[in-house]
């Protein structure tokens, strides 16, 4: 069975008199261990599509499973806790807290789940040296580049052994070469195993991922995998 | 774990925030502060009228007073007698339920004097010995009037320590007691020569102040007591008012400066020119207590028949004194608790502002904490608690706040010292924290409602 699965998803939005489908029929299967991008232009439903997937929304109609749980009908507790176990978001804008230190900041997910202290200190520092941040644990966001505020999102992200990874535009607000970077440490971390999607709307960071799929108009306009490369299936 | 990561977290955010911060909680630290010191200032008044109503004499004391004549015999009111010497000889041969019957002339003099030394008694009272037990005077020094005083109304007093250390010297001040028995004094202008002195009365709180001090100057070389003598004798001659009682309550330093005559003698020399025998007041004390009513009841038909039937007396008791300082007391209480509450009403006022201009600076950081896995309870707690914190913050600023404040009023006020009791600040530190509570509720239900995306995105 596929770790995330959408079924004849739609997402209205009711402005005034006007019917807006963000997301029109969309159907997708994500497997586990897969890395997958999501394309489109703002406006696409993209950002839709992975807040639905991210559980920090439910759809109008349609079906959506995540590792066996189905979340359209799902309290807003169970998406919390849903959130906290299976879920790590990556931001663009990186969104650490400023007034906490790195390892604080990579803590608070474990917070939610009930871990305690001792494990959370162990915990932290083992996600820590999985980014390369271990000796910057005291330190302040405000006081790490661009490149190593992304690293510790990421940390933060994986904090809670995720079944699944949202990055969205992790690449955005840093420079070429430290977006390489980070685009490289998500590719390690999906050889070790983590299923990532990467929201973006730039076709050449979609290019890192096998399978690309995008959005266009709140439907799936195209979908491209790699691995299937030479047959007529896709298209 | 949550809840101590929040209390964790609201510490932060106030630390971050400390000069805001500390703005708001001074709004329940001055409703907390005002609390505590009203309740203090309270009970000391209650204790100061407690203590003033033991010093002035028991239950078993009695005050006749003039009342206007009830309507009923409001033809008769030009015929109603006043209290005279007849009601006390009236009294006194008949009233078997009484013990002691005293009447007070009093003399209308505002000083008396010793040279330049001036003093102004509380009241200079003809009295017969009666006044002695039923208002519970103790003779130190020097006797009592004799037969002979009373007979010939000689000019003699018996005088409280507090006027005896104003017109001779404090020994607290001189280190020396003086006993002026002997010495002449002027009542108004009239030469009277002191044969007698009371106690002095204290409370236990002011005795051991005074016995502590004493102690104090003892240790301390002569020549610089010399100098504090004269520093301290300087200063109090400038004070406004009255200097401050050294009895520890006005009922003490009422007490302490008295001064008595003869009855015969206030009625010669004070009232010759009015040609009138009325007497100004009449206090008895009943044989026993247990036929309190009925003592009344007798002493009561007894002056029906001196005053023509005309009732133009009244009976006041020290239970119904008692009762007019309780009421007192409760209202003084209750309105000071009303500002009080209303401060810290406004405090939490304060707080809530606070918690929402708190929340909407941190809307990012809320739609975060969401993402990761906060259920909208866990937001809820932590702005309540953050809130929580901040008013329990202030309330304990203002218990610290409120003993400074009760320094200064011990420090500035003549008597009645203010007393802080721990069931005063227990309450108001609760009444600060559900204060934080209640205005906490408002911000936290928001910052819980913040739908997630919506606050990620926010700016």
């Amino acid at each position: 069975m596929a770790l995330v699965e959408l079924e004849n998803v739609f997402k209205i939005y009711q402005v005034g008199d006007e019917e807006i489908r963000a997301l029109d029929d969309v159907s997708l299967k994500i497997e586990s261990g897969e890395f997958i991008s999501i394309i489109g232009p703002s406006g696409s439903g993209k950002s839709t599509l992975m807040h639905l997937l991210g559980c920090l929304d439910t759809p109008t109609r349609g079906k959506i499973t995540l590792d066996g749980i189905e979340i359209q009908n799902a309290s807003s507790v169970e998406l919390a806790a849903i959130r906290n176990r299976k879920i790590g978001f990556v931001f663009q804008s990186f969104n650490l807290l400023p007034k906490l230190n790195v390892a604080q900041n990579v803590e608070v997910p474990m917070i939610y789940a009930g871990v305690s202290a001792k494990e959370r200190k162990e915990r932290t520092m083992e996600a820590l040296k999985k980014v390369d941040l271990e000796n910057r644990a005291k330190h302040r966001p405000m006081q790490l580049s661009g490149g190593q505020q992304q690293r510790v999102a990421i940390a933060r992200a994986l904090i809670n052994q995720p079944r699944i990874i949202f990055a969205d535009e992790p690449t955005g607000n840093l420079d070429t070469i430290t977006g390489d970077n980070i685009l490289n440490l998500f590719r390690e971390l999906s050889h070790q195993g983590s299923t990532i999607v990467l929201v973006t709307h730039n076709p050449e960071i979609a290019a890192v991922t096998p399978r690309r799929i995008e959005i266009r108009d709140g439907k799936i306009s195209f979908s491209e995998d790699d691995r299937l490369a030479g047959t007529s299936l896709n298209k | 774990m949550i809840l101590w990561n929040s209390i964790q977290v609201g510490f932060k955010q106030i630390w971050s925030h400390k000069f805001r911060s500390l703005l708001t909680m001074l709004g329940i630290t001055l409703g907390v502060a005002s609390l505590v010191a009203m309740a203090a200032i309270v009970n000391g008044m209650e204790n100061g009228m407690k203590e003033g109503l033991i010093a002035t004499g028991g239950l078993d004391k009695v005050i006749i007073n003039d009342q206007s004549v009830p309507v009923w015999q409001e033809h008769l009111a030009q015929m109603a007698p006043g209290k005279t010497m007849q009601d006390v000889y009236a009294l006194k041969n008949n009233a078997t339920l009484l013990k002691r019957i005293s009447p007070e002339i009093r003399a209308s003099v505002r000083y008396v004097s010793r040279g330049d030394n001036r003093s102004r008694p509380s009241e200079v009272c003809g009295v017969t010995e009666d006044a002695l037990f039923i208002n519970q005077h103790e003779i130190a020094y020097g006797r009592w009037f004799t037969q002979m005083d009373s007979e010939t109304a000689a000019p003699v007093c018996v005088i409280g320590s507090q006027i005896r250390d104003e017109l001779f010297g404090d020994p607290n001040v001189i280190g020396e007691e003086i006993i002026p028995l002997g010495e002449t004094i002027r009542l108004g202008e009239q030469l009277f020569t002191i044969v007698g002195m009371f106690q002095h009365y204290e409370s236990e709180m002011a005795r051991t102040e005074r016995l502590a001090q004493k102690a104090a100057l003892a240790k301390q070389p002569k020549v610089t007591r010399a100098f504090t003598n004269a520093v301290s004798q300087g200063s109090q001659s400038r004070t406004w008012g009255r200097p401050r009682g050294k009895g520890g309550g006005w009922a003490f330093d009422r007490k302490n400066s008295t001064i008595y005559i003869p009855l015969k003698t206030a009625l010669i020399r004070f009232r010759m020119a009015e040609n009138s025998l009325k007497i100004d007041d009449i206090d008895i004390q009943v044989k026993n207590y247990e036929e309190f009513e009925a003592a009344l009841q007798q002493a009561r038909n007894i002056l029906m028949i001196t005053h023509n039937r005309i009732e133009d007396f009244t009976f006041s008791t020290q239970e119904t004194q008692s009762e007019t300082i309780e009421q007192s007391i409760k209202n003084t209480r209750m309105s000071g608790t009303l500002i009080a509450i209303i401060a810290l009403i406004v405090g939490g006022i304060g707080v809530m502002n606070i918690m929402l201009a708190s929340i909407s600076e941190r809307i990012r950081e809320i739609g975060l904490r969401k993402a990761m896995g906060a259920t909208d309870a866990a937001v809820f707690i932590q702005i309540i608690i953050e809130s929580v914190v901040l008013s329990t913050l202030g309330g304990l600023m203002g218990v610290a706040f409120s003993y400074g404040l009760v320094y200064i009023i011990q420090n500035v006020s003549t008597s009645n010292a203010p007393i802080i009791k721990p069931d005063a600040l227990i309450f108001s530190m609760i009444f600060a924290t559900i204060i934080g509570l209640i205005a906490g509720l408002y911000p936290a239900l928001r910052a819980a409602k913040l739908d997630p995306i919506q606050a990620l995105r926010f700016e």
